[in-house]
């Protein structure tokens, strides 16, 4: 293997292949930097900020910018943590999360995050957006409250043709998610199902289930986020 | 060492936070050793009766009597703490964030399904009654919080935990486990 080089991570030594993106390179070294909008193996596009690291003393994300030799990148210090957590109150208060009434509660990742970084109170005022709820398909729930807008969706769930059951509508704060009507009447169980399971919030749920997993066994209930990625050190 | 003072009150909560407290169970009779409860549902004293150290705050402020309350608790106690998700970010009394109120008091009296009896179409007006706020608002948008204890409600753990540290003066633990928004 001549394309493997070497770069740091907080003073740590890692090697990976030369071109690889960042959070990849770190996740097989045994070292987390958290994401969110990003989903391994797809073209990511760096748009939650979740990922911040500092390049050589520049900050940049993770998920979108390739390794090269020698590079000396900050991940778990203070200042980027500070980013994180601000980036994680911000999506708490631009939408409407409820976590106590949400069926993906201790399965969601933003509310993982927000336990990582130890989350107790966002720091900027609540806005309680008007969004809506879009139950008319007959398979799934589009909950625009609950969505962070990361595209995930969008990326990953087509269907036999290669085209998009979600989409973009909208610009500014009135971007939305929005669902092809024709497109979801076809939608199958198992796609339902990895579209509420790609969605790292709450607002993809399949209808007719919910709550399924009981509250101690879930997804985040005993171990923080990234633990698994840890333990591959 | 004189005890210190508790005060505990609900704003818009459900009283399942100080359900969580008395789920401390038999360190309750330990808790009355630490500390002595001032004004609290717990004991039905209604009024502060002397400055307070610790105030524990459940629900959010929906109503201009939730306001009175909290900036008295302000007022009264030198640490306020948010407990649970209805103090810290409205809760489900937050759900009607996206309605006018004058829908939801329509569908609350007027129209609504279950709504039997009001011919002459009257909404709740009496002087006595508070009056409802445009929204529901967390308490540290209304007056300054000092401490946060996420859950719906906040384990009884983290509770006694946090309690037994504002009371000794240690570093408050907070384990992962504990630390939930659910």
């Amino acid at each position: 293997m001549s394309n493997k080089i070497k770069f740091k991570i907080d003073g740590v030594t890692c090697e990976a292949e030369k071109g690889q993106y960042i959070v990849d390179a770190a996740w097989e070294n045994g070292i987390y930097i958290p994401t969110l909008c990003n989903i391994p193996g797809i073209k990511p596009q760096g748009s939650c900020r979740i990922c911040t690291v500092n390049i050589n003393g520049r900050p940049m994300t993770a998920c979108t910018t390739p390794l090269l030799d020698g590079m000396e990148i900050e991940n778990d210090i203070p200042e980027i943590r500070e980013i994180r957590k601000a980036i994680i109150e911000s999506l708490f208060v631009e939408g409407n999360h409820f976590c106590p009434a949400c069926e993906k509660s201790g399965n969601c990742m933003l509310q993982a995050l927000a336990y990582r970084f130890q989350m107790m109170a966002p720091r900027f005022p609540y806005s309680f957006p008007v969004k809506g709820v879009d139950a008319s398909h007959p398979k799934i729930i589009k909950d625009q409250n609950r969505c962070i807008l990361c595209k995930r969706c969008i990326k990953s769930i087509k269907d036999e043709d290669g085209k998009s059951i979600f989409a973009f509508y909208g610009r500014g704060h009135k971007l939305r998610v929005h669902v092809d009507p024709e497109l979801a009447d076809k939608l199958t169980d198992e796609l339902a199902q990895k579209a509420m399971d790609v969605c790292p919030v709450g607002s993809i749920l399949v209808k007719e289930k919910g709550f399924d997993v009981p509250i101690g066994k879930r997804a985040y209930d005993n171990v923080p986020i990234g633990s698994d990625i840890e333990g591959n050190k | 060492m004189s005890k210190l003072v508790v005060a505990t009150t609900s704003l818009a909560g459900c009283f399942g936070c100080h359900m969580s407290l008395l789920d401390i169970d038999e360190r309750i009779l330990d808790l009355i050793e630490l500390v002595e409860f001032n004004k609290s549902p717990i004991n039905d004293i209604k009024t502060f009766t002397k400055q307070c150290d610790i105030g524990l705050i459940e629900g959010g402020c929906c109503n201009s009597e939730n306001i009175h309350v909290l900036k008295d608790f302000r007022k009264n106690c030198k640490i306020l703490v948010s407990l649970g998700e209805c103090a810290i970010m409205g809760g489900l009394p937050a759900l009607r964030n996206g309605i006018p109120i004058e829908e939801c008091l329509a569908e609350a009296y007027l129209d609504g399904p279950t709504v039997k009896g009001n011919i002459h179409k009257i909404l709740p007006n009496d002087k006595e009654l508070p009056m409802l706020l445009d929204k529901v608002y967390p308490c540290h948008e209304v007056v300054k919080i000092d401490y946060y204890l996420p859950g719906c409600p906040p384990r009884a753990d983290l509770i006694w935990d946090v309690l037994v540290a504002l009371v000794t003066g240690d570093e408050m633990k907070l384990p992962y486990e504990v630390v939930k928004f659910d």
